[in-house]
């Protein structure tokens, strides 16, 4: 009894705190052209209430969290049941059959709008599995994605602008140019670490558009690009309706073809070498891998979906400017990867799923997108920080020992 | 010579802007070695507060320096609560945590700040009152230096003191360094590492008010993403001068300051942070550890 008196007395007080917090910003707005002030003590009510309930939902999840840390030590920790299922490869290749047929048939059955939210969906997939080469599997965080991205758009419609290329031509060629980028980025920052890394690719990302904006000789500046050609089909003219049904089909291949390389890249051996360096970079290291190598290609090979994407992109839209690819962007494509789970390619497909369909389908809270986001990064990290989807690690068994005990 | 002084006077006080908001990076990095990417927007919080409160003050009929007084005070406190807040609700449960994961939520929490005062507020600038008076003194030099500017290097100086002498002499600040130093060892020989945490925080938010103020009565201007240029310039001055030393953050901050007004006053302001963002990776790349920070070796 005393301890529940004990948390009543201490979520009154976390609300009042939240109270006094939020009370300039909340309650007060200023209009100092009318000079007018005023007061919206609804919204104290709100914090108040809200805040004391999820002190009480805090409290009771950080207790939750201790509890599994605990067991997760005495090592009795037992599988959850979607992660068993997900081992299984007959039932994992069953659904993503059916997946894919169902992803065939989405366009035929829906109309055009809900076929571009689609795409968009699929292109913030794709970015997701790029930047899990970088973030998730080599652990390199990445804050200036949206660069490689801008590279790879820009290509696509100043070649399409200036030489009349087309779009089969340029989509390898964005990703090779995403690449180098990756690669001209990677060089100078391969000696720091984690957090200075953060930095600099954020910076970079800026510079990026800063130039997009102000070099208009070569960018055409803040107003964009215009009228780039949609891709083309053996040069059948296409209406939109019919190109957005295309498009759509080359965005699926192109998913199907970033989880299979991923898929593979996993288990290659520089996909573990990036593991092990995300681990432990001096343990890692001192097994002989090559530090500089692993961690370019992980830029590299990060940067050039994002390029190959941004051609798709361009083509889609038929019209860019440097707005597209704001900081915010890149906290996007970072908080799908977070969310998905870092390294798990199940998870960011369905992170990005979640992250960018829900707002679209719920118009009325696309204004507490960003808000939720952030709240969900942090929460996120908090509470569940292998992502919605952890990373299912192939593992190698000995069933040899088990038949013997069976037998004997 | 005349342009050169006035942009030498131009890049001093906005790199001492930049030095005040750096220190709160550098503290934070310097004991618990995380980069507090909510810094940024702790600053323009405690801009928007000193707004807010101007603006009322005002209209409720307060003139002159006691407005902005009050502004300046009730903006320190705030951004202390907030950085205390903030420090607790995302950073206290992530410690011993891997290093990525303060980070994201760092991240996150920039986000979520910024999106907060956007829809409680506006998403518009919102015109901020000119709280430094024109001093008469000052006409002579005013063509080089206004008012604004001489308020700005003097308060910027005298909290650089104030900080250095809290560090230097009080008990407060000896429990700082030796956290830095080694925390397992300050919690042994008695400090309670927990409460210098926070109160680094609370000092490195009030400082970014500060600047907040500060810059915010000079631009003339506030909105709720001023806090994120600010933010990642500042951590560049940090950088610049060697993170998690104080000395560093300001000399950083100057250095920074200088390049841009510099840069953008002899060869193109368009270009401005393009200049900042270079010069972080110029130093990065053949002085890792900054300007006057110590180059840490790491053990196995």
């Amino acid at each position: 009894m005393t301890d529940m008196l004990k948390e009543f007395k201490q979520s009154i007080l976390i609300s009042l705190w939240f109270v006094f917090l939020t009370f300039p910003l909340m309650v007060v707005r200023v209009n100092t052209t009318e000079s007018l002030v005023e007061w919206r003590w609804m919204n104290m009510v709100w914090v108040a209430l809200g805040s004391f309930i999820l002190s009480y939902l805090w409290r009771y999840m950080l207790a939750r969290q201790q509890a599994r840390k605990k067991v997760a030590d005495s090592g009795l920790e037992k599988q959850s049941k979607v992660t068993l299922l997900l081992e299984d490869a007959t039932f994992r290749y069953r659904a993503m059959a059916v997946l894919l047929v169902l992803a065939l048939i989405f366009p035929l059955a829906f109309d055009t709008y809900q076929s571009t939210i689609m795409i968009s969906a699929l292109i913030y997939v794709v970015l997701g599995l790029g930047l899990n080469i970088t973030v998730g599997l080599a652990g390199l965080l990445d804050l200036g994605y949206v660069a490689f991205f801008a590279v790879g758009a820009y290509s696509y419609a100043l070649l399409n602008h200036h030489f009349d290329l087309g779009f089969w031509t340029v989509l390898p060629l964005g990703g090779i140019l995403g690449c180098l980028f990756g690669i001209i980025l990677g060089f100078p920052i391969l000696r720091l670490r984690g957090d200075y890394l953060a930095i600099v690719t954020l910076g970079f990302g800026m510079i990026v558009k800063i130039v997009l904006e102000n070099w208009s000789d070569f960018s055409f500046g803040p107003s964009g690009i215009a009228q780039i050609d949609r891709p083309g089909l053996f040069g059948i003219d296409m209406d939109l309706a019919g190109s957005t049904i295309y498009i759509y089909y080359i965005m699926i291949a192109m998913v199907v073809f970033t989880i299979l390389v991923t898929m593979r890249l996993r288990n290659s051996r520089i996909g573990r070498a990036w593991i092990a360096l995300r681990e432990d970079e001096i343990a890692c290291v001192a097994m002989g891998i090559d530090m500089a190598r692993t961690k370019l290609s992980a830029y590299a090979l990060g940067a050039f979906w994002a390029g190959m994407v941004g051609v798709l992109f361009a083509a889609k839209t038929t019209f860019i400017n440097p707005a597209s690819f704001t900081f915010m962007e890149s906290a996007i494509i970072l908080s799908i990867v977070v969310l998905g789970g870092m390294g798990s390619i199940l998870g960011v497909i369905l992170g990005a799923f979640i992250l960018i369909l829900l707002p679209e389908y719920m118009r009325a809270f696309s204004e507490y997108r960003m808000l939720a986001f952030g709240a969900a990064m942090v929460l996120m990290m908090i509470f569940r920080p292998q992502g919605i989807i952890s990373n299912i690690r192939q593992k190698y068994e000995y069933k040899g020992l088990q038949k013997e005990t069976d037998n004997g | 010579m005349d342009y050169f002084i006035e942009l030498f006077l131009g890049g001093l006080t906005r790199g001492s802007i930049y030095a005040l908001i750096a220190l709160g990076y550098t503290m934070v990095y310097g004991i618990i070695q995380l980069i507090n990417f909510a810094h940024g927007e702790i600053y323009m919080i405690g801009a928007f507060v000193a707004l807010i409160v101007a603006g009322v003050c005002t209209i409720y009929g307060f003139t002159g320096v006691s407005v902005l007084i009050i502004a300046a005070v009730a903006a320190v406190i705030y951004a202390s609560a907030y950085g205390y807040t903030l420090e607790k609700i995302a950073y206290r449960p992530l410690r011993g945590a891997p290093r990525l994961s303060p980070l994201i939520s760092a991240i996150g929490m920039s986000i979520f700040l910024q999106n907060y005062v956007l829809l409680a507020q506006t998403p518009d600038f919102l015109p901020f009152p000119s709280l430094i008076p024109d001093f008469e003194f000052m006409e002579p030099v005013a063509h080089i230096i206004g008012s604004p500017e001489l308020v700005i290097l003097i308060t910027t100086f005298v909290t650089m003191i104030l900080l250095t002498l809290l560090i230097k002499k009080t008990k407060v600040g000896k429990a700082m360094r030796a956290t830095q130093q080694d925390m397992n060892m300050a919690r042994l020989v008695g400090v309670n590492v927990d409460r210098v945490i926070s109160l680094t925080f609370v000092i490195g938010s009030a400082l970014a008010a500060i600047g907040g103020v500060l810059v915010a009565s000079y631009i003339g201007q506030v909105n709720f993403y001023i806090g994120f240029l600010a933010g990642v310039k500042a951590f560049t001055a940090a950088v610049l001068g060697g993170i998690g030393s104080i000395p560093g953050a300001v000399l950083g901050g100057l250095v920074l300051g200088w390049t841009e007004s510099f840069a953008a006053g002899y060869i193109s302001s368009d270009y401005e942070d393009v200049f900042a963002f270079g010069l972080l990776v110029l130093i990065l790349i053949l002085r890792p550890a900054g300007l006057l920070g110590k180059s840490r070796k790491q053990k196995v």
